[in-house]
């Protein structure tokens, strides 16, 4: 990473063609200011990867190459930009599975490269968190925000446009993940988060008693695996028995769990650093019971909740178009070793 | 006519600029699997050494596979980014055929053998008649043991060239009965020079957003799904 200039102050609007590649959508947008959405495409490969029951990262990279020039051409065209136009080129860098990232980033590079623009490379988890500036213009850092998705689950406090400290993550699998999978269980399918919140209206959430899981000596930090597992010999042992398995019943409970333990550990971190906002993100955060969930909670706590619409909740590229806009003003440039980091931690430097 | 080339398709990492007949620079390093940080610094550092605009460019060339499946779409993406940029169209070139262009003139068999892993090796046959290249066996996945057969059976002389003759050397050594020769160490491997070369006497445009990698293998899930 190079450190450009940093800017304090702006005379002209600032457009960022941003790249999403990270799992499997592959998305473009230009973003304005950080704040402003003039584009946001999403090629979503869902129906692929339903064949399979999950995420197959290798026909995810396939298809981000494939889909990917029309995608940012889309992005820009309907912006109503060229793209010499625009002042900066963004990619997501990491986390994510390394091959569908390399195609995004190996993408921007070259897009960078031929249209003499800088390059920002940006944290997936910051763009989520960074849907919020673009769904509520007044949200301002310091606030708290909780990311939940197929991929992640982080709860981190946000001191200052680009400044994460991060309170907790998930230990095993992240909370989208055990959707997919108890989903399977029952017999939902892939992928498991919208049709568990669907098939949860008609059951009962306390029919079926499950853990909330606490991870020792780590007061935010998640587990989900054991959530999971408790599901699945739940399953197992009415099976046996010869008893019917109301799926709903199994799906409302377990949904139940997962809400109960994210709403807890985020209330007690707003509670224990006296924050008093929080912001939601993430594709789960699309599931109606838990933003129910959150709406309530915060209401009762006086807390003011963001949370961004379905559509910049899910993967997106409008969340990096705004993540990089303040890592720009921050300075970060990245040169043509821009690499993929499929692991890479909120707030790390790459 | 200016050509930017890219090869990424497997151990070599490769950046040359093609610019009326001939080459102004290559940049190519085989040393560690890392493309996707040294690639597109290739690219820079030449255009930038050669004073070259990109934007002069009139296509962008890229090895389309067989290879790395990553290695590829490092390159692919890429060049993508790049053609985009530019406006300009990409040259799909096959693999194979790119590195048997190293020894156009030659009358001797040409053949490209890539470690595809799984004990297999992605390999063509080649032979040129002065600058025009035939191909008597397309690029395809196959073992080692087989092109052999193939070959044996051919007859004449060989060059073998590609990361598949240090991976199957024994096998080679112990098996083929026709006179042959490993080409030599700088001129085994892929070269983007030789994929410029390619570009230029076959110029086939293609939009950069129809161009994809020619992968010949389905990913594995594809194979299992579909009982293979």
């Amino acid at each position: 990473m190079n450190r450009g200039p940093v800017i304090l102050s702006w005379e002209t609007e600032m457009k960022i063609l941003a790249i999403e590649s990270s799992c499997d959508e592959t998305a473009a947008a230009v973003v304005e200011d950080g704040r402003r959405m003039l584009s946001n495409v999403i090629s979503s490969q869902i129906d692929i990867h339903t064949l399979y029951g999950g995420v197959v990262p290798e026909i995810a990279s396939r298809k981000h190459t494939e889909r990917i020039n029309r995608v940012a051409d889309k992005a820009l065209s309907d912006a109503g930009l060229s793209l010499p136009e625009v002042d900066a080129v963004a990619v997501t860098c990491g986390p994510g599975l390394v091959g569908a990232l390399l195609v995004g980033v190996s993408f921007a590079k070259g897009l960078a490269l031929g249209a003499g623009k800088p390059l920002i490379g940006v944290h997936h988890i910051e763009g989520h968190i960074c849907a919020n500036y673009v769904a509520s213009p007044e949200l301002e850092p310091p606030f708290t925000a909780l990311v939940v998705s197929g991929g992640h689950t982080t709860l981190a406090r946000v001191t200052d446009y680009g400044e994460y400290e991060i309170l907790g993550i998930t230990r095993d699998d992240a909370a989208g993940e055990a959707f997919d999978k108890v989903a399977r269980a029952i017999g939902l399918g892939y992928p498991g988060g919208p049709k568990i919140d669907a098939v949860s209206d008609q059951g009962k959430d306390d029919s079926i008693p499950l853990p909330r899981a606490k991870v020792d000596g780590s007061e935010y930090d998640f587990s989900f695996s054991g959530l999971k597992s408790a599901v699945l010999n739940y399953l197992n042992s009415e099976q046996m028995a010869g008893r019917e398995i109301v799926q709903a019943d199994v799906a409302a409970s377990f949904q139940r769990a997962v809400v109960d333990v994210l709403t807890s550990h985020a209330f007690a971190a707003l509670e224990k650093h006296g924050e008093k906002r929080l912001a939601l993100a993430g594709g789960v955060a699309s599931n109606r019971h838990l933003r129910a969930a959150f709406e309530e909670g915060c209401r009762q706590r006086g807390i003011e909740l963001f949370c961004p619409p379905p559509i910049l909740c899910t993967d997106n590229a409008v969340m990096i178009g705004s993540a990089a806009y303040y890592e720009y003003k921050k300075g970060v440039r990245h040169g043509m070793d821009l690499n993929a980091y499929p692991a890479l931690k909120l707030g790390e430097s790459v | 006519m200016n050509i930017i080339a890219l090869d990424s398709s497997s151990g070599v990492a490769g950046a040359a600029i093609y610019s009326e007949g001939r080459i102004i620079g290559e940049y190519s390093l085989n040393h560690k699997m890392n493309h996707s940080r040294t690639l597109m610094c290739e690219l820079e550092e030449l255009a930038g050494r050669l004073s070259f605009e990109l934007n002069t460019a009139d296509a962008v060339a890229v090895a389309r596979g067989p290879g790395s499946f990553t290695g590829l779409r490092i390159g692919v993406a890429a060049a993508k980014g790049l053609a985009m940029a530019i406006g300009r169209p990409m040259v799909m070139v096959p693999t194979l055929e790119g590195m048997a262009c190293r020894y156009q003139g030659d009358s001797r068999l040409i053949v490209p053998m890539l470690d595809a892993r799984r004990d297999q090796i992605y390999s063509g046959i080649y032979r040129f008649r002065g600058k025009e290249s035939e191909c008597l066996y397309d690029a395809e996945a196959l073992s080692v043991t087989s092109q052999i057969e193939r070959l044996n059976g051919l007859g004449g002389e060989a060059v073998l060239m590609g990361d598949g003759c240090d991976a199957f050397a024994r096998e080679i050594e112990e098996q083929l009965k026709i006179p042959y020769m490993v080409a030599p160490v700088h001129m085994r491997y892929q070269s983007a020079a030789a994929v410029a070369v390619w570009a230029a006497e076959h110029f086939e445009p293609v939009p950069a957003e129809d161009a994809a990698p020619e992968y010949i293998r389905p990913s594995q899930a594809e194979r299992v799904k579909n009982g293979g």
